[in-house]
C-alpha cells in the first residue's frame, strides 16, 4: 500500500476508541478491495499495513470516539492532516455505545472498582468526533455500509455530494415490501427515527430496527415514544431502545432522558 | 554486533493487529531485559453499562467489542445467558449456530493468514504489495474470506454485527434452500483451504518452540465451538461455571487489558494452536490428514506454525459448514422462549483466537446485575510477552530493523486483537445476594 505514485490520491484510517468494525469494512469488501488500492494510495492503515506515511494525507477516514485526553489531542493533529476528514460509524459520529458512560460518574465507578485506579486514563464522557474538530462527512452506521463508504470515497474523489440518503428505515422497509412488524405484530421498532443505510435488516429478519444509523433527518422520537407505549413499553425499556448505539446523538439522547424524567 | 550497550526494539503502533498496541523490548547485552505488550487502546468499559440492561440486548451489545469477531461474543452471551434461565435449545437451532460460527472462523482465520500475517513471512508490508507479485494468491483469500462472510451475511444479515442471534436461538432461521445455495462456494472454499493448508506449510518458519499450557475447550464428539469441558495438557478438566476459580488476572501498568493467568501456574496459551493439540482426534478426516501431510503433528509448539494450523482449521470449518448444511432441518421456531428469572449463567465458546468467557447475574426482570467477560487476547496477552522474552533473546545479534520485524510477526501468531483485550479493564463489583 505504499505506492509513490504522486498522482494517486492518498487515504489514512485512524481509529480512536472503537471496536474495528467500520475499518474492517474495508477489508470486507472483498470485490472492490484490490480495485481501490489501484485507485487510491493508501499511505496509513495500521490495520492493514506495515507502511506508514506521513501526511499529509488527501482523505481521512476516523473510526471511533474520543475517550481520552490523549485522543483529544491527537484527533486535532489527524484534523490538521487530513485535507477531508470523514467519520466513520456511529462511535466517530454519536460517541457509540461507550457513550453509556455518560449518564454514570466514571470517576467514581474507576476509585471503586481498581485495584489501581492511578493506572488508568480516561475522559468523563465518549464524544463523537464533529464535537472536537470540523469534520467534512459523517457516514453513519453500526456498522457502516460498505456500499456507502465506496460510494463516499468515490464521491469525495470524483469532487461532488454523495449519495448518502438521510431518509428513514421505513423507506427501506417498504422497498423490499416487507410487511410492517409495528403495524402488523405490535414490536417495537426504531425504523421510524432511524436513518436508513442497513438495507431495514432488522424488521427483514422479524425483529424491531435497534437504531444502527442514528437518528434520520427530523425524526419525531415524541410520537414514536407514545407508540411505543401504547404497545405496552414501560419508561425504561423506551429509554433504553433509544440507548443504544447512537445515544449520544442529541435527537435520542433527548429522547431517553424524556422517559427517565417522566 | 554490539554486546556493549542497551539496545531496544521499538514499534509505537503495531501493524496488521486488530486495535492499538504498541511494542518495548530492551536488550542489553545478550540479555533481554524488558518487554513490554503495551495496550493503549482506551477502555470502552462494557460490563460496566451492560449492567441495568436486559438479557435480550447482551449479543447485540457484546459484538459490538469486536469487528471482527461479533458472532463469538454473540454466542457466549447467548450460551450464558439461557444457562443461567435454564433454556434448552432446538438441536437444529444448535447446528445453525456451529455454521454460524463456521463463517465468522473462515472470514477471521482467512483474514488473519493471508493479509495480516502471510505478508510477513514473504517479506511484504501488506497484502496489497503482496498481490503485485502473487495476485492469484490474494484474489483467491478474497474470495474464501467472501465465503465465510457470506455464510455469516445468510443467518444474520451482515458480516459485521449480524443482527439474528438471540437469546433462545434466532430472530429467523434460513430455509434448507437457501442453505444449500452456499453448498457449491463452500465445496470450492473446502479446495481452497486445503490449498492454504499446503501453501503455508511451504512458508519458513524461525525455529522457537516453547512447552506451553494449551488452554481449549473439548467436546466428546467434536471438533469445539460452543460446548464442552475446558481442558489443557497440564491436566485442566472443568466446567465453564469454575472458570474464575483456575483464572486471575492481574492489573499492569503498561496495558489497558489485565494480564490473565492460571493460578498457580502461570500464563498459558489459546486458540487455535491450542485447540488443534487438545482436539486433533475430532478434526474430520480431511483435516486430519491435511495436517500430517504439512508435518503438524500434534503438539506442535512451534508458534509461528499456527498459521499451517489456521489453515487446517479453515479446511475444518469448510468441512463442517456442508456437513451442517446437508443435516439441516429447520426448526419448528426460529427460537424457544426466554422468559425471565433470577439466575447466574457462564458460557465459554471458541473465538476464532481462543476461548471467550462471559458471566452474567440476571435479576427477576430479566436485567443483568453484574457481566464479567474475559477474551482470548488478555489471556494470551502474558504468554505473548514471554514468548517475546525468550525469543527476543535468539535476535540480541541482528540488526535492530529486522529483529523489530521478527518480533513483530511473532506478535501476529497470536492474531492480537486488542480491541477485544481492552473492552474488559472494569473489574465488576459483586452485589451481595447474587451468587456465583
Amino acid at each position: 500500500m505504499n505506492s509513490k505514485s504522486k498522482c494517486k490520491p492518498s487515504i489514512a484510517v485512524f481509529k480512536f476508541a472503537s471496536c474495528d468494525g467500520c475499518q474492517l469494512t474495508l477489508l470486507d469488501a472483498e470485490d472492490e478491495l484490490l480495485g481501490i488500492a489501484g485507485a487510491v494510495d493508501i499511505a496509513y492503515f495500521p490495520e492493514a499495513t506495515r507502511a506508514m506515511a506521513k501526511g499529509p494525507y488527501d482523505i481521512g477516514l476516523v473510526e471511533g470516539s474520543i475517550t481520552t485526553y490523549h485522543d483529544a489531542q491527537r484527533i486535532q493533529e489527524v484534523r490538521r492532516q487530513c485535507k477531508t476528514l470523514i467519520t466513520i460509524g456511529a462511535c466517530a459520529t454519536a460517541g457509540g455505545i461507550q457513550a453509556l458512560r455518560n449518564w454514570k460518574d466514571v470517576d467514581e465507578f474507576i476509585r471503586v472498582v481498581y485495584a489501581t485506579p492511578q493506572f488508568i486514563s480516561t475522559l468523563k464522557l465518549s464524544t463523537p468526533i464533529a464535537e472536537h474538530v470540523p469534520v467534512d462527512f459523517e457516514l453513519r452506521g453500526c456498522p457502516i455500509n460498505k456500499y456507502q463508504l465506496i460510494e463516499l470515497i468515490t464521491a469525495t474523489l470524483a469532487g461532488r455530494k454523495p449519495n448518502v440518503p438521510s431518509y428513514s428505515v421505513c423507506i427501506e422497509c417498504k422497498r423490499k415490501a416487507n410487511v410492517c412488524i409495528a403495524v402488523a405484530r405490535g414490536v417495537p421498532c426504531l425504523g421510524p427515527v432511524t436513518q436508513a443505510g442497513c438495507g431495514a435488516l432488522c424488521p427483514s429478519y422479524d425483529r424491531g430496527c435497534y437504531g444502527c444509523y442514528g437518528p434520520m433527518e427530523t425524526p419525531n422520537t415524541a410520537s414514536l415514544t407514545s407508540q411505543f407505549r401504547i404497545l405496552g413499553q414501560t419508561e425504561s425499556q423506551v429509554a433504553r431502545a433509544f440507548r443504544g448505539f447512537n445515544a449520544w446523538a442529541w435527537q435520542f439522547r433527548k429522547a431517553s432522558e424524556e422517559c427517565e424524567r417522566t | 554486533m554490539t554486546r556493549r550497550g542497551a539496545r531496544t526494539i521499538r514499534v509505537d503502533t503495531l501493524a496488521r493487529v486488530e486495535g492499538e498496541g504498541s511494542l518495548y523490548i530492551k536488550l542489553v547485552g545478550e540479555r533481554v531485559a524488558d518487554v513490554k505488550l503495551k495496550i493503549y487502546e482506551p477502555p470502552r468499559f462494557f460490563e460496566a453499562f451492560l449492567r441495568g440492561r436486559h438479557f435480550s440486548e447482551a449479543p447485540d451489545i457484546t459484538s459490538r467489542i469486536c469487528g471482527i469477531c461479533p458472532i463469538a461474543y454473540q454466542m457466549s452471551a447467548a450460551h450464558a445467558i439461557e444457562r443461567a434461565l435454564g433454556i434448552r435449545i432446538d438441536p437444529a437451532v444448535r447446528l445453525l449456530r456451529r455454521l454460524f460460527y463456521c463463517g465468522e472462523w473462515i472470514e477471521s482465520h482467512t483474514l488473519h493468514v493471508y493479509m495480516l500475517h502471510a505478508p510477513d513471512f514473504l517479506g511484504y508490508q501488506d497484502a496489497i504489495a503482496m498481490a503485485r507479485d502473487h495476485r492469484a494468491v490474494v484474489e483467491k483469500a478474497l474470495r474464501l474470506k467472501k465465503i465465510g462472510n457470506r455464510i455469516v451475511q445468510l443467518l444474520g444479515g451482515r458480516e459485521i454485527h449480524p443482527i439474528s442471534a438471540a437469546v433462545g436461538g434466532f430472530y429467523k432461521t434460513p430455509t434448507k434452500q437457501q442453505l444449500h445455495g452456499l453448498v457449491d462456494d463452500l465445496e470450492w472454499a473446502l479446495e481452497a483451504s486445503l490449498e492454504t493448508v499446503r501453501w503455508t506449510a511451504g512458508l519458513q518458519f524461525p525455529n522457537f518452540e516453547h512447552d506451553y499450557e494449551f488452554v481449549a475447550l473439548r467436546h466428546p464428539d467434536e471438533y469445539p465451538f460452543n460446548e464442552g469441558r475446558l481442558v489443557s495438557n497440564r491436566g485442566l478438566d472443568i466446567d465453564a461455571a469454575e472458570f474464575e476459580d483456575h483464572f486471575v488476572e492481574l492489573h499492569v501498568k503498561h496495558s489497558n487489558a489485565l494480564h490473565s493467568v492460571v493460578r498457580g501456574r502461570g500464563s498459558y496459551l489459546v486458540g487455535p494452536l491450542a485447540r488443534f493439540n487438545l482436539n486433533f482426534d475430532k478434526l474430520p478426516e480431511a483435516a486430519r490428514k491435511a495436517a500430517l501431510d504439512a508435518g503438524l503433528q500434534p503438539p506442535v509448539k512451534n508458534i509461528f506454525r499456527s498459521i499451517v494450523v489456521r489453515a487446517v482449521e479453515l479446511v475444518f470449518a469448510c468441512a463442517e459448514a456442508l456437513r451442517a448444511i446437508h443435516e439441516y432441518q429447520p426448526p419448528a421456531a426460529p427460537g424457544v422462549e426466554a422468559p425471565n428469572r433470577i439466575g447466574v449463567g457462564q458460557a465459554i465458546t471458541e473465538a476464532p483466537r481462543g476461548i471467550l468467557y462471559h458471566r452474567y447475574a440476571l435479576d427477576e426482570n430479566g436485567l443483568i446485575v453484574t457481566a464479567k467477560i474475559v477474551p482470548p487476547t488478555s489471556q494470551n496477552q502474558k504468554r505473548i510477552e514471554d514468548d517475546l522474552r525468550e525469543y527476543a533473546a535468539q535476535l540480541v545479534a541482528w540488526p535492530i530493523e529486522e529483529a523489530t520485524w521478527k518480533c513483530e510477526q511473532a506478535v501476529r501468531s497470536y492474531d492480537p486483537c486488542i480491541s477485544c483485550a481492552t473492552h474488559f479493564l472494569k473489574l465488576v463489583v459483586e452485589r451481595e445476594g447474587v451468587k456465583d
